[in-house]
């Protein structure tokens, strides 16, 4: 009975309005970032923010940079320059494991799940971070074991319920075919309740009907859970449709930044898709 | 049943006062089956009908009930009948232009939806009625930021204070509703024409509802699986009017896709599923089989072939030979026990099919393997059903003996008429329609050609303006020949054409899922359904099955004029969106001829190949063209058997012709 909203007997239903997301601070603030790999710099001075709330996206030609960026923020990769804010904590870098705990979740360009494993299984080890039980009680089923897998379990029901794959939650992953396979390791992510997700390219390899679904499931988990979103996609239309701002990166730099129409319009963003003579 | 209890909303009270604690509602929600007693479920219809109520609804309204089978969409149902309301329950899988006719027929001001994306197309509907002002939602996911829209919670909410700030109210407005008043509005599918509203009263369905709870000995303890669409009669009769009546549990499964898991978690008693659905397990089955090991398969193989020869006689309880009883009762173990525990039938004590003609090896199929499978015959104008099969007496070729208060004839015509407590009120707003439907004695006309048997059973040929005759004089009844192509798992739809022809022809869909596998494991490579339809493979599997119908019609003195002389495999699958089906799957023959008139002609001037273009809409609402050149191939025909037909195969023809 949360939410009991007032009854409007007189005025007729309606739709949402264009947008009803409202973007609050500053959750997420790179500066200066540079990375690089011996002789290759895959990123060079690159600054940019994330507000509560948004579906940020990063966009760029192959080889830009973008999934680096990613693995910078979740500390796979640790930057010769350059600090992270993350919640108002500044920092140089951080270790995979702290960056889970604080909240950052993501998805993988190549997706990573147990193959062996159940739907249900490999949503559970997303909540991995949560249980407190030790060894010996999960072992036992005594203790605090019973009532976090309970907790746990609940939980993860709610993600298959929000993501629509009820019907395979007993199924191994490797069965599955690849559009449901990207739903599952999403499902795995928001099974962390992240407050950031990373999202690498979440629709690569779809079709039109299941890159429709997962725009939908990205934006319900934007809208439900408040979830602050960073996605890396490569089909503009989608990246158009979806995101609040967008940041552009080419050869490490960052060439772009702004609202989708501005993006659109920018000189070096299209010289960088479409080539220029140099 | 007295006349306290001659209304729905009476029942509910009935049930919540001698069986509060009962199971009445269950619900697979996150994982789990959450379960509501008689008693919860009659707070929540008061709170809803308060709460309806509060929002101006009355009597005679009508409430447009759209979604999967929800528990609350269901007590929306009885919320709307306490309040003297009609519930108008629609097809949830129809596109928003399809709901604007019925929405704009039954001058719907009120809704009640599953989730957002019926929500979505009501608001898309929208424009084009000007009636509707309120709509409420079940599931609120992703609806926070509509407005106008408002959620069960707070419908409910309403409700109860409502029904605070007016003790009384409640009580008083399920006492007034009537019997004769109209309970439901269920549409027909339309395969000629729009959708009609059927217009049903409390005291049809109850009379419907409580014969049949009669005539196969329900209790309170069966429990059925609710998974039909909620606007067809026959989920309106099984998960609704009979659950009223007899105070049953009803379970709703997680979605549509868990179907099969939800079916062998709650193992229903009670089951209701037309041809199709039967068909679809039966295929699946098989295909399953197919990929077994091979003593796997043996085993099956054998005992499938014990089940053929004794198991219908075995669930009939007539006597079987002893040598096969022991090889029966073997099977039992090994076979049929784990086979029916898979499709999750181990708790079955009847079950029924009907909307459609099954398919004879496939209904003794199920029989054989000890599923009490029944037929029953009826339509929506009949709550359903006007005969049915009784236990010991099951046949395949029937459809029953006439229901407890019908009465059923065939008119001189050939036409089945009907008469009793369950035959329509009427057609809303339709005089003409309803002047046409029911004679000047009360008679319903059914539109099906059948004559009655020596046994006093039913015997349905085809739909009495469908049945028609070559320029020959041979019969032909097209449904016949389709139902008999259809029996092929391999086949999916199929049309035939001939009436005032020289010969029959027909159109074949294939299945995609059953040929798909049958094309892997022949190492056939293909690229899609319109490329898998024209391998030369297919074409001659598929001719083969031409061939095997043809050569069982020619078995039939009466029928054997009409074998199926040329056929061809069409490039893409009969869909409804296409309007090539109805909601309900029948095919619509004369819009199917008019929109393939290029294949049709191409048929009968005996050419060899033909271009086809033909407009699809994808499941996004898109359109595209989809082209191909279909071979057409010539089917083997036999002589007409020189012998009589078979015994146990009835003359169908005759009565049709007189």
């Amino acid at each position: 009975m949360s939410e009991v909203a007032p009854v409007t007997a007189t005025s007729r239903p309606s739709a949402p309005r264009a947008s009803a997301r409202t973007a609050g601070g500053v959750i997420l603030a790179v500066d200066h970032i540079s990375l690089a790999f011996g002789g290759v710099k895959a990123l060079t001075d690159i600054s940019f923010d994330v507000r509560e709330h948004e579906i940020r996206a990063i966009i760029g030609p192959n080889g830009a940079g973008k999934s680096s960026m990613l693995n910078v923020i979740n500390g796979v990769y640790r930057p010769q320059h350059g600090t992270i804010t993350f919640r108002g904590v500044p920092r140089h870098d951080v270790n995979t494991h702290e960056a889970a705990a604080q909240g950052i979740a993501r998805t993988f360009q190549n997706i990573a799940l147990f193959k062996g494993m159940s739907v249900l299984d490999n949503i559970m080890t997303g909540r991995n971070l949560r249980m407190k039980a030790t060894f010996v009680e999960q072992a036992l089923w005594i203790g605090r074991a019973r009532n976090e897998e309970l907790a746990n379990r609940h939980k993860v029901e709610e993600i298959i319920d929000f993501l629509e794959i009820q019907h395979i939650r007993r199924t191994p992953v490797g069965r599955l075919p690849y559009g449901l396979q990207k739903r599952v390791e999403l499902a795995r992510a928001l099974a962390a309740e992240p407050v950031l997700l990373l999202l690498d390219e979440p629709m690569a390899g779809m079709n039109v009907e299941e890159k429709q679904d997962m725009c939908r499931f990205i934006l319900d988990v934007n809208e439900q859970y408040g979830t602050t979103i960073v996605l890396i996609e490569h089909d503009m239309g989608v990246v158009m449709d979806i995101s609040d701002r967008v940041v552009v990166l080419d050869y490490g730099k960052k060439i772009g930044d702004g609202v989708p129409a501005d993006v659109r319009a920018n000189q070096a963003v299209i010289d960088a898709y479409l080539g220029v003579a140099h | 049943m007295d006349d306290t209890l001659g209304t729905f909303p009476r029942r509910l009270m009935h049930h919540a006062a001698v069986r509060p604690r009962h199971a009445a509602t269950r619900e697979k929600d996150l994982g789990i089956w959450q379960t509501w007693s008689w008693s919860d479920v009659a707070a929540e219809v008061r709170a809803l009908a308060c709460g309806l109520a509060a929002q101006g609804f009355g009597p005679g309204m009508h409430l447009a009930i759209i979604g999967d089978n929800r528990p609350r969409l269901y007590w929306a149902m009885a919320a709307a009948q306490c309040l003297g309301g009609v519930a108008v329950p629609m097809y949830q899988d129809a596109p928003a232009n399809e709901f604007v006719y019925v929405l704009n027929d039954a001058a719907i001001a009120y809704a009640i939806v599953e989730d957002q994306e019926q929500v979505d197309k009501m608001l898309e509907a929208l424009p084009d009625v000007p009636t509707l002002a309120h709509l409420y939602y079940d599931d609120p996911r992703g609806l926070r930021n509509y407005s106008g829209v408002t959620s069960y919670e707070a419908l409910t909410a309403l409700g109860r204070d409502y029904d605070r700030a007016h003790p009384g109210f409640f009580d008083a407005a399920v006492a007034a509703v009537k019997p004769d008043d109209v309970s439901v509005m269920l549409y027909t599918s339309g395969t000629t024409g729009k959708p009609k509203g059927v217009r049903q009263t409390h005291a049809a369905f109850l009379a419907a509802a409580d014969g049949s709870v009669e005539f196969d000995h329900l209790t309170p303890d069966d429990s059925v699986l609710s998974y039909l669409p909620m606007a067809w009669v026959g989920d309106h009769l099984f998960s609704y009017a009979q659950w009223m009546a007899c105070g049953f549990t009803i379970n709703c499964p997680e979605s549509g896709d868990t179907v099969l898991t939800d079916l062998r978690e709650i193992g229903p008693t009670y089951y209701f599923a037309p041809p199709r659905v039967f068909e679809n397990l039966l295929t699946q089955l098989t295909i399953r089989m197919e990929d077994a090991g091979r003593i796997k398969r043996a085993v099956y193989r054998h005992f499938m072939a014990v089940a053929r020869r004794c198991g219908a006689d075995i669930t009939a309880g007539r006597p079987v030979a002893f040598g096969d009883r022991v090889q029966y009762a073997l099977g039992q173990l090994l076979v049929y026990g784990p086979l029916r525990n898979v499709l999750g039938m181990s708790r079955i004590r009847v079950a029924y099919t009907a909307g459609a003609a099954i398919g004879p090896d496939l209904f003794r199929f199920y029989r054989s393997i000890g599923i009490n499978l029944k037929q029953f015959y009826g339509s929506t104008e009949t709550c359903a059903y006007i005969c049915m099969q009784p236990d010991g007496a099951v046949k395949l070729d029937t459809v029953g003996v006439p229901a407890p208060r019908v009465d059923v004839k065939v008119a001189p015509n050939g036409e089945v008429i009907a008469r009793g407590p369950m035959v329509l009120k009427e057609y809303y707003k339709r005089p003409d329609a309803t002047a046409e439907a029911i004679d000047a004695d009360g008679w319903f006309h059914t539109g099906d050609a059948g004559f009655f048997g020596d046994d006093g059973q039913l015997r349905i040929i085809d739909r009495a303006k469908d049945v028609g005759k070559l320029t020959d004089g041979s019969l032909y009844a097209p449904n016949y020949i389709e139902n008999k192509l259809k029996f092929f798992p391999h086949i999916k739809e199929a049309v035939a054409f001939g009436q005032g022809r020289d010969r029959v022809c027909a159109f074949v869909n294939i299945d995609m899922g059953s040929v798909g596998d049958w094309a892997e494991r022949r190492n056939l490579a293909y690229s899609g359904y319109a490329d898998l339809a024209a391998k030369p493979e297919v074409l001659a599997m598929v001719g083969q099955c031409v061939e095997d119908v043809n050569a069982a019609l020619a078995a039939d003195p009466n029928l054997a004029g009409a074998q199926v002389a040329r056929f061809l495999v069409l490039h893409k699958e009969l869909d409804p969106d296409d309007d090539e089906l109805t909601r309900t799957r029948k095919v619509r023959r004369s819009f199917i001829a008019e929109k393939y008139a290029v294949l049709v002609d191409a048929l009968y001037a005996g050419r060899k190949t033909q271009h086809i273009e033909t407009e699809v809409k994808f499941e996004d609402g898109r359109r595209g063209v989809v082209a191909a050149d279909l071979a057409i191939l010539d089917a083997k025909m036999f002589p007409r058997a020189v012998h009589a037909a078979p015994a146990g195969s009835p003359p169908r023809a005759e009565k049709a012709a007189a």
